[in-house]
């Protein structure tokens, strides 16, 4: 459960200082109730700025986010009485890292049917970051279609931004050092829903 | 992954990364948008000393989904018929900054041969050499087995799979035998004895010279050309005969069970390894081919050059 992080991906390691005893100082930032309340709260707050949820599409980007979009789905849905779009877009091939590390594997793309042309796409990520995983989707979704407007949920901002990008619904901000990672667990992926925050050095 | 080569390179673990990739890139080709950014930047040649037609334009419409570069070389009407060596061909490619040279060539080991020679410095994908291999064949052909059998996930393991002919000239054959060995699946050569390769006991598979004992058991049916320009002996008395005894016509096909698909790696002879009206009906999935072939090898392209080069292979699969 505390092993590698598909979160991690873009928690750039920055160093060879390697922390061996990674378990020492983990810290959970956000408990199973706290992660539940949030997305409550966003929720909301994507209806009311939204009025309403009628041509909002929900897309996850994978591997958490899509769980989260899928999470935000129900609650909308269960708010207004009415379905929500829901679907994921996968990055990879848009990010401006590729060269760095060895080709990935590819994960699922899935546009809900309805499109996105003249919707109100809300991406959903589990971690902000350094915004190039958003500036990645941004570029994606340019080949999808075009989309009344494009906001942003995350589940957590950690600051330390590398591009002009802020969410636009945020869980929590967790203000971290270069050197932790977070780490982001859900009960979909990983038995239970969790944010962790450890120094980095561990995950890879 | 550095280079394709052979199918039998690949592990399981691999083959399966290159189908779910091929899965992931023709659900991208549903788009109205069809081209991805990933290989911005990068120069993809496709070094032909053989005639193709849909190898050549595959990877061409792969590498430009991807945003490569292609620069296609075809050995006619190039220096090649002024007498320049293989040797020098790859080095005045090299000299251009080729990340990866897809290589075709009638003679086995061309891939083999440019790969380890490093007169190249990019990754080499072999799309045929000789009666050697042809490994993106094999690829797009378990990715079809996969999707009409399986829903398109998992291994191919306890299928039975037959392939049919000319086994002897066939670098289809042997990639596939290699591959599907390594999904698990069961394959069954099915030829006349002048047709299979001497050696063939060694290869991972059985072998069989009567196709109606084989045919109702079998999942798939792979029919192979009979290659006229490599026939310059004789291995069988006549078209006809071996029609009659190895070419798939509706009466044999009859007999299949109902799910089974009939596969052929093309240009087909119709009438001779497979009538036409079997190579027309629902079974047949040899147009479907084609169209994943583009997939499998934005696949390969994109997992041999999406990425730095993998130095520590152990550590990410």
């Amino acid at each position: 459960m505390t092993t590698v992080p598909s979160a991690g991906r873009r928690d750039v390691e920055p160093g060879p200082a390697a922390a061996e005893d990674r378990d020492a100082d983990v810290r959970t930032v956000l408990t199973a109730a706290e992660i539940d309340r949030s997305l409550s709260r966003i929720a909301h707050e994507v209806l009311e700025r939204g009025k309403g949820g009628d041509d909002l599409v929900l897309l996850g980007i994978p591997t958490r986010g899509v769980a989260l979009a899928r999470r935000l789905a129900q609650r909308i849905a269960s708010f207004e009485g009415s379905p929500v779009p829901v679907g994921s877009l996968d990055v990879t091939m848009y990010r401006d890292d590729l060269r760095l590390r060895p080709a990935r594997a590819l994960e699922r793309t899935e546009i809900p049917a309805s499109g996105v042309d003249g919707k109100l796409v809300v991406l959903v990520d589990d971690v902000l970051f350094s915004g190039r995983t958003v500036r990645a989707a941004l570029t994606a979704l340019d080949d999808v279609g075009r989309p009344r407007a494009v906001q942003l949920a995350v589940l957590v901002d950690r600051g330390h931004r590398e591009l002009p990008i802020r969410a636009d619904y945020v869980g929590k901000n967790i203000p971290t050092s270069l050197r932790e990672n977070v780490l982001v667990q859900l009960a979909e992926h990983d038995g239970a829903d969790a944010v962790l925050l450890r120094p980095a050095g561990g995950a890879r | 992954m550095r280079h394709l080569v052979s199918a039998g390179d690949l592990s399981r673990d691999e083959a399966l990364l290159v189908l779910d990739t091929a899965h992931e890139m023709a659900g991208l080709q549903q788009r109205e948008i069809k081209k991805l950014p990933t290989l911005r930047g990068r120069t993809v040649v496709n070094l032909f000393y053989e005639d193709s037609t849909r190898t050549r334009i595959s990877f061409e419409a792969a590498a430009k989904r991807l945003s490569a570069d292609v620069i296609n070389f075809s050995a006619k009407g190039s220096s090649v018929s002024k007498g320049e060596s293989f040797k020098d061909t790859a080095l005045t490619l090299q000299a251009m900054g080729a990340d990866a040279v897809v290589v075709r060539h009638s003679a086995s080991g061309a891939a083999q041969r440019l790969a380890a020679s490093g007169w190249v410095g990019g990754s080499v994908v072999n799309a045929g050499d000789g009666t050697h291999e042809h490994p993106t064949q094999a690829l797009l052909d378990a990715y079809t087995m996969r999707r009409r059998l399986n829903a398109g996930t998992g291994d191919l393991a306890g299928r039975r799979v037959a392939i049919v002919g000319d086994v002897l000239h066939s670098r289809v054959a042997r990639s596939n035998v290699l591959l599907l060995a390594t999904l698990g699946a069961d394959v069954t050569l099915v030829a006349p004895p002048t047709l299979l390769p001497i050696g063939v006991e060694s290869w991972p598979c059985a072998v069989s010279y009567d196709l109606d004992a084989v045919l109702p058991k079998a999942d798939v049916v792979m029919l192979l050309r009979v290659q006229r320009e490599r026939m310059s002996e004789a291995y069988f008395p006549s078209a006809r005969e071996y029609t009659r005894r190895y070419g798939l016509d509706a009466t044999r096909a009859a007999a299949l069970q109902d799910s089974a698909i009939v596969m052929h790696p093309g240009p087909m002879n119709r009438g001779v390894e497979i009538a036409a009206e079997v190579a027309d009906s629902e079974r047949s999935t040899i147009v479907e081919q084609v169209a994943n072939g583009v997939s499998v090898r934005m696949a390969v392209l994109y997992l041999l050059l999406g990425g730095a080069f993998d130095t520590s292979k152990e550590q990410q699969r």
